[in-house]
């Protein structure tokens, strides 16, 4: 029972990273329908900005409380992030507004390598440890650990996703999102500014992964100019599981690729009586996802939902 | 041109390019015998390579101080160093180039990446090569009688580590994980075997990638198992990541790892968690070498600074300059045959092959994490 509630904790903290990430791809695909690919790279640049603030800050004034080193890495990572992902869609996409759909999902592509190149001039290819700023705390629930990195990235995540729930569906801004996600034509007749519209999806996205780019270095301690890459992949595959397009349908999808990861690697070995190891991990990961597009192309929430945002 | 020229302009050429490659050079009264030398000279290991080259370097000047006579000629012995930049390719590149220029025989090359192409090379050309550093079990596993090394291998690494975690540090129940990279899970699979055979029971065997950073699944599976200790084949990025995550989940268990995980990165990466973690490396620290403290003063007089693997290098010329004092000559195919007999007393310790090439009885220190920094625990000689 108490590994069982152990790899449920485990997986709701691993999927809540998924989902913060997720969110921000399926944001950009309910308005563009563009899979942007240089997503994962934003939540890297996230967490290597923050890391350089919290190195120089432990030089600069050693004894500030961790709490508050934190926060002054997240304060500059966020609107760096913010203004990278304003950069890039300026640069990037717009230009290809009116292109063939091929074009931009190349571009991200390549947006994505160059990201990853500029990290690694600026910070090697080394992996650079996260210092320990935060409480070690550890507490006992049912005979199952919870750190309180876990229990903050747990907190943090669901006030983050409800916050991003409440923008978009009670705000003018949201309005204007739901409105362009539905047709950007119609939108800019009834005098919404598509461009601005575009460009705010990309900052809030940008924010979020700055967030998780933070919290996903702090909980594993240790950051590298590659770790955008696979965490993208999860994230982009949870928000397909989930409906892509579909905010519900992100957060739904990251969570439960997060506890399918868990409970496949936990519980695999085992159920299999050592034929299938914990190496397929991924393999099931992606059966799922398989699985769930076989039967609903749409994925989870995809179809049901008819407002995307 | 006649027909009759034609032929004795072709014999001529091919007297030309056959002098090339086999005519020992001559120096006055001296023959001049080339040893290849290879390492990263550049790249993320430079320093490593050169620090190799200059073990090897180091050796030979003193050979040639002392003065060489085989076959009742004076020799005069020249290294031919060579950069294979730590990369599989370059170093079959780099062979040839060495082959085609008629050295005696190599030492190296660093890597195990770069050593096991190259040692075709040499072994098709009945060059013999001994190896300072490759510690993969595939670089004397292809059967070449060409192939020696004088580091211990990553099977006896295995083997060591497996019995001492058991013998030792009295670990019953032992969770094994590694990286599925050929070098984790090479270990572990040795581990594993030796553990079984000193009475440890295996009680879980978990498996990640070399790219994780998430370890939480598995190690919750390892818990639900109460191992006294878990072993991880793989390299620091991965170790240091799962020591924390082994202290969040609050499993009580040591944690030992091979070569990879012992590394000043990994005490970086895991910071205070890092500290009681154990690890092996193959060989001996510099001050437990029988002829370390020598070695260091002499080496230090001329290069600065000993890097790691240097006192290996330097054994290795005098392992294969002293095959060829045995045989009187330096010709390959003569003194390859005086190799298997070695047994040579290094500065890294007594030096003899089994029929594959490795090194019998190497040693395996251990190491633990104290006060931040990894200190000698014990060296364990290998019985193999």
């Amino acid at each position: 029972m108490d590994i069982f509630l152990q790899q449920l904790i485990n997986g709701l903290v691993l999927g809540s990273v998924y989902a913060l990430v997720a969110l921000g791809y399926t944001m950009v695909y309910g308005i563009l329908e563009l899979i942007n690919f240089a997503h994962g790279e934003i939540t890297m640049m996230g967490a290597m900005v923050a890391l350089a603030v919290i190195g120089a800050l432990a030089l600069a004034a050693p004894g500030l409380p961790g709490v508050l080193v934190l926060g002054a890495g997240l304060v500059v990572a966020i609107p760096v992030c913010m203004a990278l992902g304003l950069l890039i869609e300026r640069v990037a996409y717009r230009p290809l507004r009116h292109a063939p759909r091929l074009a931009p999902l190349i571009t991200a592509i390549g947006v994505s390598i160059i990201l990853q190149n500029i990290a690694m001039l600026i910070w090697g290819k080394q992996y650079i440890p996260f210092p320990d700023v935060l409480p070690q705390g550890r507490h006992e629930v049912l005979g199952a650990a919870i750190t309180d990195v876990q229990i903050a990235i747990l907190l943090l995540t669901m006030s983050i996703m409800l916050m991003l729930i409440l923008v978009v569906q009670k705000t003018r801004l949201g309005r204007a999102m739901r409105a362009t996600a539905q047709s950007r034509q119609v939108a800019s007749l009834m005098g919404v500014d598509v461009n601005r519209v575009i460009a705010s999806t990309f900052v809030i996205g940008s924010a979020l992964a700055a967030v998780a780019g933070v919290m996903v270095s702090a909980y594993y301690g240790l950051a590298h100019y590659y770790m955008g890459f696979l965490l993208g992949l999860k994230a982009f595959s949870a928000a397909v599981l989930g409906g892509i397009g579909n905010l519900g349908g992100a957060m739904l999808g990251g969570l439960l690729l997060g506890l399918i990861e868990s409970f496949g690697a936990g519980y695999i070995g085992d159920l299999t009586g050592g034929f299938l190891g914990s190496h397929y991990q991924d393999v099931f990961a992606f059966f799922v996802l398989i699985a769930v597009l076989v039967f609903r192309p749409s994925g989870l929430l995809g179809a049901r939902v008819v407002e995307r945002a | 041109m006649t027909g009759h020229t034609l032929r004795w302009v072709a014999v001529a050429v091919a007297a030309l390019v056959a002098g090339c490659g086999d005519k020992p050079q001559q120096n006055g009264d001296n023959q001049v015998v080339l040893i290849g030398q290879v390492s990263p000279l550049t790249g993320p290991q430079a320093h490593l390579g050169k620090d190799n080259e200059n073990g090897a370097r180091l050796a030979l000047d003193e050979i040639n101080a002392a003065g060489l006579t085989l076959g009742g000629k004076k020799i005069v012995l020249e290294l031919k160093s060579e950069d294979d930049a730590a990369d599989p390719k370059t170093a079959t590149t780099v062979a040839t180039k060495l082959v085609d220029e008629g050295v005696a025989g190599v030492i190296g090359h660093l890597n195990s990446g770069s050593t096991i192409p190259a040692s075709k090379i040499y072994s098709d050309n009945g060059i013999p090569q001994i190896s300072p550093s490759a510690t993969a079990v595939a670089y004397t596993a292809s059967g070449f009688k060409t192939a020696y090394r004088v580091m211990t291998n990553d099977a006896q690494q295995g083997t060591v580590l497996g019995n001492y975690a058991v013998t030792q540090l009295g670990a019953k129940k032992i969770a094994i994980i590694d990286d599925r990279t050929a070098y984790g899970q090479g270990l572990a699979d040795e581990v594993e075997k030796a553990a079984k055979a000193a009475g440890g029971e295996v009680v879980a065997r978990e498996y990640t990638s070399d790219r994780s950073t998430d370890f939480m699944a598995i190690l919750t599976s390892i818990k639900g198992k109460a191992p006294d200790l878990v072993f991880f084949g793989g390299m620091d990025p991965q170790a240091a990541p799962m020591i924390r995550q082994m202290k969040q989940l609050g499993l009580q268990a040591k944690f030992l790892g091979g070569d990879g995980a012992q590394t000043p990165k990994f005490i970086e990466l895991a910071g205070a968690d890092a500290e009681g973690a154990l690890a092996s490396n193959p060989g001996l620290p510099l001050d437990a070498m029988p002829g370390g403290s020598v070695f260091k003063t002499k080496f230090e007089a001329k290069y600065g600074k000993i890097q790691n693997y240097s006192p290996y290098a330097y054994d290795a010329m005098h392992v294969l300059i002293d095959a060829m004092k045995r045989a009187d000559s330096s010709d390959p195919a003569k003194y390859l045959a005086e190799l298997p007999k070695t047994d040579y007393p290094g500065v890294t310790g007594r030096i003899r092959f089994d029929a594959k090439g490795d090194i019998t009885g190497g040693a395996v220190t251990l190491y633990q994490v104290k006060d931040g920094k990894w200190q000698t625990l014990e060296t364990v000689q290998n019985a193999r």
